[in-house]
Order: C-alpha cells, then sequence, then structure tokens
C-alpha cells in the first residue's frame, strides 16, 4: 500500500501532512483539498465544544472572587478584587470538616478495596476451583445495576447495625468504610481479574518450587508484578470514591441533635448549595465548588492517561 | 513441598465475598421482597400484600409520566451522546489534512481528549451546583448572561430553564450530553486507532469521500463499541435520580414544576424518605430493574452483528 502512495503522489508516504508543500494537480489534489476544508471545519466544532466545557468551569472559578451583587448583576463582570476570602469563609462553613471526613473514609476504603479487591481477583484469576466462574459473574453483576435499588434496604441494615455495633451504623466512618469498598468490589475485581491474567506465570511458579506459600507468593511477587494495574484501578477508586454522593446522602444523616455532621464532601457541597439559597453567599459556594473540584482536576491531569484507559476497559471487554 | 491451595483460596476470598454479599447483593434482592409488601419503613409491621403494589404502580398518574420522561431520555440521552461523540471521535482521529501523509487526526487531539473528558470525573453533586449558577433565572446566570450579550434574551426579562415546565427535563438532558460525550469519545477513539490506517488509504486513493470512509469503515468497524455504549448510556438514563432531585423544583427530590420532569427515580425516593412507602418504593425499584435488565437485553440482540476481525 505504502508503495502505490510513493507512485501516485511522488513523496514519501511517511510525511506527515499538514504542511504547505506545493502539491502535484489531479486526483490527488482533490482529496487533500477535502481534508483541509474538512480540518477547519472539524477544529471550529471541536474548539467550540472545548469552549463549552472550560468556560463554565472557569466561570465558577471567578465567581469565587466576586462579591454577591457582582454575581446577581451580570453574569460576565469581573471580579472588583482578588482575595481569598470566600474561600476561608467555604472551609469554615463546613467545606473543611467535610474535606476532612473525606480523607478519613477514603483512606480506610481505598486501603480496604484495593487489598480486598486484588486477592479477591487474584484467586478468580489465577486457580481453578469449584464455583470460580460462579463467584466471578457474583461481582460483574453488581456493576449492572443501580445503586439505588439497594438504598432502601441498605438503609435499614446499616441503621439496625447501628444498634448491635455502634460504630458500624449510621452517620459513622465505619460502616461508610464498609459500604464504599463494597460497592466498588465489582469494578476493581472485574478489572484486576482481567490484568492478574494476563501476567506471565514463570515466576510464580519459579518461586513456588523454592517453597514460596501461596499468600506470599501473592505479596512478594504477584502484587509488584500487577503494579501498573493497580495503579490504574486505584485512580479510578479514588476519583469514584471521593465524587460519590447516593450512598453518603442516604447512610450519613446526622442522627440526633448531638451527632457530629460528618457529610462528604460532594454531599455538604450540596447542603451548602441549598443553604446559600437562604444566607445567599454565592461567592463562598463557589469557593466550596472551587476547593471540591481541585484534588479531582490533580489527580486528573496527572494521571489522565491511567484514568481514561480505567474507566474506558470498565465497559471495552 | 506443595502448599495446600485449598486454606488459601478460602482465606483471600472470604472477606471479600461474604462483604460483597451483605452490603450489595442482600439488598438488591431484600428490594424484591419488600415490593411485594406494605411496609412503611418506619416501623418493623409488614403484611404481605402480593402484586398490589404494581397494580397500583401502573394506575398512579405520577409514575406513569415519570415512566414517559424516562423513556423520553432513554431514546434522546444515548442518541444524542452517542451521535456527538462519534463525530468528535472521527474529527480527533481521521479528520485532519491527509493527502500526502496518510490519515490523522486533527493537530491537538490529545489536548481536547484531555478536556472533553474532564466533566466524566467531576461529581453529580458538582455538576448540579455548577449548573444551578448557569441556568440561573436571573441576568447572572451564564445562559442568561450569553444569551442576553448575543441579543435574544431581554435583559429585563431573562429565561428560566431548570424550573420551565416545558424545557426543565431537557435542561437536565443538556448537563449530562454535557459531561458524557467525552468519555464515549475517548471508548470510540480507542476503537477507532485499533482500525488499520491501511484501510481508510486504500479507500481515499480509490476516490473514497471523508464521509463514505465514515459510513462505509468506521462504523461498521465500531459497531461493537456503539452497542456497549447505548447500554451504558441506557442504564445512564435510568440514574438520572442526583441531576434531576437538586435541579429541577419541587419540595421533595425535585421532579417539578408539577411533575413535568418527574422521573422514577425521584418518585422513588420521595415515597420511600417523604411519604414512608418503602413497600411501594421498593416497586419501583424492582420496576426500574426490569426495564434496565429488558433494555440491555433487547439493545445487546438488536445491535448484534458479525463480528469483524482485522
Amino acid at each position: 500500500m505504502s508503495t502505490n502512495t510513493d507512485a501516485t503522489t511522488g513523496v514519501p508516504a511517511q510525511r506527515s501532512g499538514g504542511n504547505d508543500e506545493p502539491r502535484k494537480p489531479g486526483k490527488n489534489q482533490r482529496f487533500a483539498d477535502g481534508g483541509g476544508v474538512l480540518n477547519v471545519f472539524s477544529h471550529g466544532f471541536l474548539a467550540l465544544w472545548a469552549v463549552l466545557i472550560i468556560v463554565p468551569l472557569i466561570w465558577i472559578v471567578l465567581g469565587s472572587f466576586k462579591n454577591n451583587t457582582e454575581i446577581g448583576d451580570s453574569a460576565w463582570s469581573w471580579p472588583s478584587h482578588w482575595g481569598f476570602d470566600a474561600f476561608t469563609r467555604a472551609w469554615d462553613k463546613g467545606i473543611g470538616d467535610f474535606f476532612i471526613s473525606t480523607v478519613i473514609v477514603l483512606a480506610g476504603s481505598l486501603t480496604l478495596t484495593m487489598l480486598l479487591g486484588s486477592m479477591a481477583a487474584y484467586v478468580l484469576a489465577r486457580y481453578e476451583f469449584r464455583g470460580n466462574r460462579v463467584i466471578y459473574y457474583f461481582f460483574v453483576a453488581g456493576a449492572m445495576f443501580p445503586v439505588y435499588l439497594a438504598l432502601v434496604p441498605l438503609f435499614f441494615m446499616m441503621k439496625n447495625l447501628g444498634t448491635v455495633i455502634p460504630w458500624l451504623g449510621l452517620n459513622q466512618y465505619a460502616g461508610l468504610i464498609l459500604v464504599y469498598t463494597a460497592y466498588s468490589l465489582p469494578f476493581t475485581v472485574f478489572f484486576l481479574h482481567s490484568f492478574f491474567r494476563s501476567l506471565p506465570s514463570a515466576v510464580h511458579e519459579a518461586a513456588m518450587i523454592d517453597g514460596c506459600s501461596h499468600s506470599r507468593a501473592f505479596f512478594q511477587v504477584m502484587v509488584p508484578m500487577a503494579k501498573s494495574g493497580l495503579i490504574s484501578v486505584f485512580i479510578f477508586n479514588v476519583l469514584g470514591q471521593w465524587n460519590q454522593y447516593l450512598l453518603p446522602l442516604t447512610l450519613m444523616q446526622q442522627q440526633s441533635s448531638g451527632d457530629p455532621d460528618r457529610s462528604m464532601l460532594a454531599q455538604g457541597l450540596m447542603n451548602l448549595a441549598q443553604q446559600s439559597g437562604y444566607a445567599s453567599d454565592f461567592p463562598g459556594l463557589f469557593a466550596g465548588m472551587t476547593i471540591a473540584m481541585l484534588p479531582v482536576l490533580v489527580v486528573y491531569l496527572s494521571f489522565q492517561r491511567q484514568v481514561q484507559a480505567g474507566l474506558t476497559s470498565a465497559t471495552l471487554k | 513441598m506443595r502448599h495446600r491451595k485449598t486454606p488459601f483460596i478460602f482465606g483471600f476470598l472470604v472477606v471479600p465475598v461474604v462483604l460483597y454479599i451483605a452490603l450489595v447483593i442482600w439488598p438488591y434482592l431484600q428490594t424484591f421482597g419488600y415490593s411485594l409488601t406494605d411496609w412503611s419503613g418506619a416501623s418493623p409491621d409488614m403484611n404481605f400484600i402480593g402484586l398490589d403494589n404494581y397494580t397500583k404502580l401502573f394506575r398512579d398518574s405520577a409514575f406513569l409520566d415519570a415512566l414517559q420522561h424516562n423513556l423520553l431520555l432513554l431514546i434522546v440521552l444515548p442518541l444524542a451522546t452517542i451521535l456527538l461523540a462519534l463525530f468528535f471521535a472521527f474529527m480527533l482521529n481521521v479528520g485532519g489534512k491527509s493527502g500526502t501523509g496518510g490519515v490523522q487526526g486533527v493537530r491537538g487531539s490529545a489536548f481536547y481528549k484531555v478536556v472533553f473528558f474532564f466533566p466524566q470525573v467531576l461529581s453529580v453533586a458538582i455538576l448540579s451546583v455548577l449548573f444551578q449558577g448557569v441556568y440561573r433565572t436571573d441576568k447572572g446566570g451564564l445562559l442568561n448572561g450569553v444569551l442576553i450579550a448575543v441579543g435574544i434574551v431581554d435583559e429585563n426579562h431573562p429565561w428560566d430553564f431548570a424550573s420551565n415546565p416545558t424545557f426543565g427535563l431537557w435542561c437536565v438532558m443538556g448537563v449530562i450530553i454535557w459531561s458524557g460525550v467525552g468519555f464515549y469519545l475517548v471508548l470510540f477513539s480507542a476503537a477507532m486507532q485499533s482500525i488499520p490506517k491501511d484501510i481508510y488509504e486504500a479507500a481515499l486513493l480509490d476516490g473514497a469521500k471523508r464521509g463514505t470512509t465514515f459510513f462505509k469503515i468506521t462504523l461498521p468497524l465500531l459497531w461493537e463499541s456503539i452497542q456497549t455504549a447505548w447500554v451504558y448510556l441506557a442504564i445512564a438514563a435510568m440514574d438520572a435520580f442526583a441531576l434531576v432531585s437538586t435541579m429541577t423544583p419541587g419540595a421533595y427530590y425535585g421532579g417539578g414544576p408539577d411533575h413535568h420532569s418527574e422521573i422514577m427515580a425521584t418518585l422513588l425516593m420521595r415515597n420511600f424518605i417523604t411519604y414512608g412507602k418503602a413497600g411501594y418504593a421498593c416497586a419501583m425499584g424492582v420496576v426500574i430493574f426490569f426495564i434496565t435488565l429488558v433494555l440491555s437485553v433487547v439493545s445487546l440482540r438488536v445491535t448484534r452483528r458479525e463480528k469483524i476481525e482485522f
């Protein structure tokens, strides 16, 4: 095919397009021009969509530097002074506490998710035993159902659990950690299952012949080998659990007036949005959003390849 | 020398499986059981009432409205998202100048992919608060600001968006499409990149136009990804709860004005939390489950084609 191209255009096939070299007239000229028109056309639409994505986000960040009258007066007003008082206000109003609550829960749930998820995926991927397929499909099926299908029973289960083991009930960090972990398992097991399958078995076999136990082989041989897959699924879980909304909305409700507000960040932000309807502190609200978006943006921009690969591989296979 | 396998397998599986069954599978199953009772949720009393909840459900006009809105979402969301994502993915991968150097994407395609995908990692809470700002019904709202600037909207009579009976639901759809296109773009992009470039080059040399290459080459070879996307979007369309409940007006869990943007999930939450009809709410959950299930099966069947190897 490439020799054909060489013959008809007279330039090497490997040269990239987009430079303004004179081209020979004829058939090739026609579709080169077509590409050019399409290029302007496609850039137009792509740029338009990029603007539609970026402008609202920048508008929010700018909003946290405006004051209330500037926000209500016109969408296009520029902040009159650049200060961080809206951020301090948002942080004091609860965003700070929600931030810390979220970090506490995530520290626990991510550790558990990664540990339990990789253990289950590893055994299911590399050991033959009765019921293997059943358990695997059990995990995969869980990813297909909408979460709120389980909300009613889950709420009462956690409530009842709280009467037996108080620190596992509603509005408790440990309870939410377990729920997050359980709902993150389907994807984690699914993703790591195919990953552990793809790893070569020679190293593992050598370790076993040297007398390594099964669990030691897992932690000291397989986990280091699976590092890239573990990182992908970890990032995916960080974003997923950081942004979780329905589960904390249902499970992290204050049980009495003395019960501290342990809202997660997304949920707390939503509450702040509803309150600001009365107190009308829109700069504070926008600042809270900026605070909530920043970690996501940083994680996403640093790992965007893994994030995109991780999210799409959930659907591709 | 061989270590025993069974205790190891058991030891590694028992905690994740127990946790998963207790907190995910068991609640799912319980929902089915509760849907056959008149349970209020608040008291432990419940009576078995058979399929009464279901017969009541299909005489409830609010539920039938919600069902219609869900069906509208099911048609519009996948169609709009897939078309936009396909269009952008085609632009990014084969829309660039070609002529001499073979088929390639436009310049900056990596940048576009990063930007377009970003809304996908934002939580629904952030999306909701963000678009409450965009859709504000005074001149401080971003959308009204734009429309005033170009002269479509009178400065003293800004439009209402999410609270409008006719357009409320469409405004929510706009948010879902806005945030979802990037994900499917990346999905289709990955599939397009696995199509050998020679095929396009051969077609272009034979005089095919770009449009023809898209319909004759890209689309058939991408069919499997499109079908997957369809299933996932159908599931997403059944689960628009968070946005509808926070962006549209209504006393509890949105759905207004006057049920105009009601969907099954908002009705479910209102019946469960506000009205204390846990059994009735569970019946709605089961209906949603079956619609989702039927849709995935149907769309997998209908869109099935012979797999093309290359």
